[in-house]
Formats: structure tokens, C-alpha cells, sequence
């Protein structure tokens, strides 16, 4: 298990990997959105926390794909399969190294950009604590969605359609933790239910997402 | 451990492909699939390698099969030995130096798979087989893109390998020159399900 997050891990990194890519991805969403808006800083104010998340999940989604389909074009997922590791664990492990490689990242530049969005100063610690707390349930649910279109000849645009609305509840909990942090009122509701949502999907989707690759394995 | 397969019968996408099929495989034995294109020779590797449910019938020991695809699962990024350690880990063995000896990998072994000729991957592809430590392998083709050398050098590995108590099932098209007994899958086409055959989901979708 740890030999196939290590594996990943290393896959990501080298040439062709996607490293950063979501990162860049990211970037530039922050960077674009006050060219479309304009400059006045009470509206990049208002808006941020909504735009700064929307961002993270678009990123999160561009390098879903990659989680099964390579394997399962060069073989990889068939002999993993067959393997002595359990296929959730394969799933569960592939979902973590998504996040290490994907999520975690965005969490850390997040700050940064939303510098360039104007969040005020109260938004920061809010921002960084609802991304670490939702951007795992993006991979995972991600994961699940990679599953299912695993081995469909183009299935990225069918697997965006199907998990955009399953990240709906993340975004919306987690947008909300932000602004209700700004507007300093209480984030204890959003945020148990963003990490609800997190650990539910943790728990429960590497099930749903090795049976869907049995199946299409098939 | 010894494979036995009962009554087997299996479907590629819904449409039972070979029945009735029955055999034992044991230890320090070869069987040789033989049959033509689209018998059904892959499909029944892949049920007795767990990727696909049987139609019908009972397969045991199934739990001890390495299984070697048409597909090697080659990753073009890692070296060579990266590749052989990764599944050394996963199917908890060390002996990666052994494997890469065994297919004469040894000098290759810090190069990128991406940089690999065909058969030389292949050759990686196979030398995995090593590293499951598993007694029974189950094998798609192994010499295809092999050279004659390896080609004898594979078989090599393969005759030591029953020779150490291990079993090996392989589908195949040419001679590996090794002591096999042949089972030739046309007899086991399935009938139609109009003539008595087994019915296929893809068969009772339509019903």
C-alpha cells in the first residue's frame, strides 16, 4: 500500500506527471477573474472566497482523469487488480496521493492568491482551514467519478458531468465557512458539515469506487 | 497448490465463449492453451485470474495465480528496477535482483521503461512474474516480441520454475520447447443458447 503511494507519488513528479499543473491551473483563475470583474477591491472583496474555491475545485477536477485511466492503458490497473492489495485500498491510496499531489498544494498557495482577489485579513485562517477540510472529499469523490468512466474511450468530459454535482455540497459548505468567518459570525455549522462530508466520502466511496472498476474491468 | 477448474464456462461481453471446460493443473506441470483467434483463450485466463465472474463452474487455487496480461503494466517513467520493486512491495517479496538476473535485465536496470524496445519490456513484463513469489502463473502470450535468445531464455525460467513445484498456464501460439501438456479450447466453443448453450447477460438482455 505505502510501495503504491510512493509509486504514485513518483509517477507525479517525474516528466508528464501533472505536478503543478493544477496549481498553475489555479493561478490563473485568480489572476483572470479581476480582468473579467474589474479592479474595485469591495467587489474582489465580496467575491473571493466563492471565486478562490470554485478555483480549487476546477483544478482538482482537470487532473481527475489521470487517476485510472493511465493504469488502465497500459495494463497496470489489470495486474493491480489481481494483486494481494485489496482494490479499495488501491483506490483509497490513489485518492490520497491525488490530494498530496493536487489538494494539498492548492491549500498552501491559497493565501497567496487570495492576496490577489483582496480577501480581507479575517478571511485567511478561514480559507486554509475549510480548503484542508474539503479538498479531500474533491479527490476522493474524484476517484469514484475516475472509476466509473475508467476505460470509456474519452470519458473525461462524462466524468466532469458526473462529479461536478457531487462537489456541489463541498463548495457550498465550504465557500460558507469563509464568508460567515469574514462576516464574524459562527462556522461551527459549515464546517462540521464540510468535514462531515469529507469523512463520509472517505469512508464510504473507495468501496463504491473499486466495485465500479470491477465491474468495468470486466 | 494445484489449479482446478470444474465445468467451467465463460462470457466475453455477455456471450458465453467457451463451456464444459474441465482440467487440473499440478504442481511442476505446464498446460499450453491452444485454439484459434477469438476461442476465448484470454477470457478464460482472465477468469481464472479473478478479473471477470465464470458463467457457470467451480475454479480452485485460483488465490496462488499470477497473472500476465497481453499488457505488460509498464510504467515509461520509472527504470526498470523501480518497476520490479513496486510489485516486489505490492506482493510483499524482496528478490528484485534475482528477477532481473532470471530475464537478463540486470544491465538495463537503472534505465527508464520508456527507453525500453519492445522486447525488452516485455522481458520486465515477464520477470514481474518472478517477483509475486505466486506458484501457479497464468500467461497471455508471454513471447510475443520476443526474440529467439529470449524466447529460450524465458522457457529457461520457466522450466526452473516448475522445477521448484510451480505450475504455469500459458496461451500460446509457437512452440516454447518446454515438457507441456496441450489443450486444445475448440471443443469447449459454446453452443448458441437457442441449442442448449448457457445464456450470457448479453444473451438475456435480449430475451
Amino acid at each position: 500500500m505505502i510501495a503504491l503511494l510512493a509509486r504514485d507519488l513518483r509517477l507525479a513528479v517525474r516528466a508528464g506527471g501533472g505536478f503543478g499543473l493544477g496549481l498553475a491551473f489555479f493561478l490563473l483563475v485568480a489572476v483572470i477573474v479581476p480582468l473579467g470583474v474589474g479592479p474595485e477591491p469591495a467587489i474582489l472583496a465580496k467575491i473571493a472566497p466563492g471565486i478562490l474555491w470554485v478555483g480549487a475545485l476546477l483544478s482538482c477536477l482537470l487532473s481527475l482523469d489521470r487517476i485510472f485511466a493511465l493504469d488502465f492503458e497500459d495494463g497496470s490497473l489489470d495486474l493491480l487488480a489481481t494483486s494481494p492489495m485489496p482494490l479499495e485500498g488501491v483506490v483509497a491510496m490513489k485518492a490520497l496521493a491525488h490530494w498530496l499531489v493536487t489538494g494539498l498544494p492548492l491549500v498552501m498557495v491559497a493565501p497567496v492568491l487570495a492576496l490577489l482577489l483582496n480577501l480581507p485579513l479575517a478571511g485567511y485562517g478561514w480559507l486554509v482551514i475549510s480548503l484542508a477540510a474539503g479538498t479531500p472529499a474533491l479527490s476522493v469523490i474524484g476517484a469514484f467519478g475516475a472509476a466509473l468512466t475508467v476505460g470509456l474511450k474519452r470519458g473525461g468530459l462524462l466524468m466532469s458531468l458526473l462529479v461536478l454535482p457531487l462537489y456541489m455540497p463541498t463548495l457550498i459548505f465550504g465557500a460558507e465557512v469563509v464568508k460567515r468567518g469574514l462576516a464574524g459570525m459562527d462556522v461551527g455549522t459549515p464546517l462540521a458539515l464540510l468535514a462531515g462530508i469529507t469523512a463520509g466520502a472517505v469512508a464510504l466511496l473507495p468501496f463504491a469506487a473499486a466495485a465500479a472498476i470491477r465491474v468495468n474491468l470486466r | 497448490m494445484e489449479l482446478q477448474v470444474h465445468d467451467l464456462a465463460v462470457a466475453r461481453a455477455g456471450v458465453a465463449v467457451l463451456e464444459g471446460l474441465s482440467f487440473r493443473l499440478l504442481p511442476g506441470r505446464a498446460l499450453v492453451l491452444r485454439g484459434p483467434n477469438g476461442i476465448g483463450k484470454t477470457t478464460l485466463l482472465r477468469t481464472l485470474a479473478g478479473l471477470q465472474p465464470a458463467l457457470a463452474g467451480r475454479v480452485s487455487g485460483a488465490e496462488a495465480v499470477a497473472y500476465a496480461a497481453h499488457a505488460d503494466g509498464v510504467k515509461a517513467v520509472l527504470t526498470v528496477a523501480e518497476n520490479l520493486a513496486f510489485w516486489a512491495a505490492a506482493y510483499g517479496t524482496a528478490d528484485v535482483a534475482a528477477a532481473l538476473d532470471a530475464m537478463n535485465l540486470r544491465a538495463l536496470a537503472d534505465r527508464r521503461a520508456a527507453n525500453l524496445s519492445a522486447g525488452q519490456k516485455r522481458r520486465l513484463g515477464l520477470a514481474r512474474l518472478l517477483v509475486t513469489g505466486r506458484e501457479i502463473w497464468v500467461m497471455d502470450e508471454p513471447t510475443v516480441s520476443l526474440d529467439a535468445d529470449s524466447v529460450a531464455l524465458f522457457a529457461a525460467v520457466v522450466r526452473r520454475h516448475l522445477q521448484q513445484g510451480g505450475s504455469a498456464l500459458i496461451a500460446t501460439h509457437i512452440d516454447l520447447g518446454l515438457e507441456a501438456d496441450v489443450l486444445e479450447l475448440s471443443p469447449y466453443r459454446a453452443k448458441p443458447p437457442a441449442a442448449g448453450g448457457h445464456v450470457g447477460a448479453f444473451d438475456e438482455a435480449f430475451e
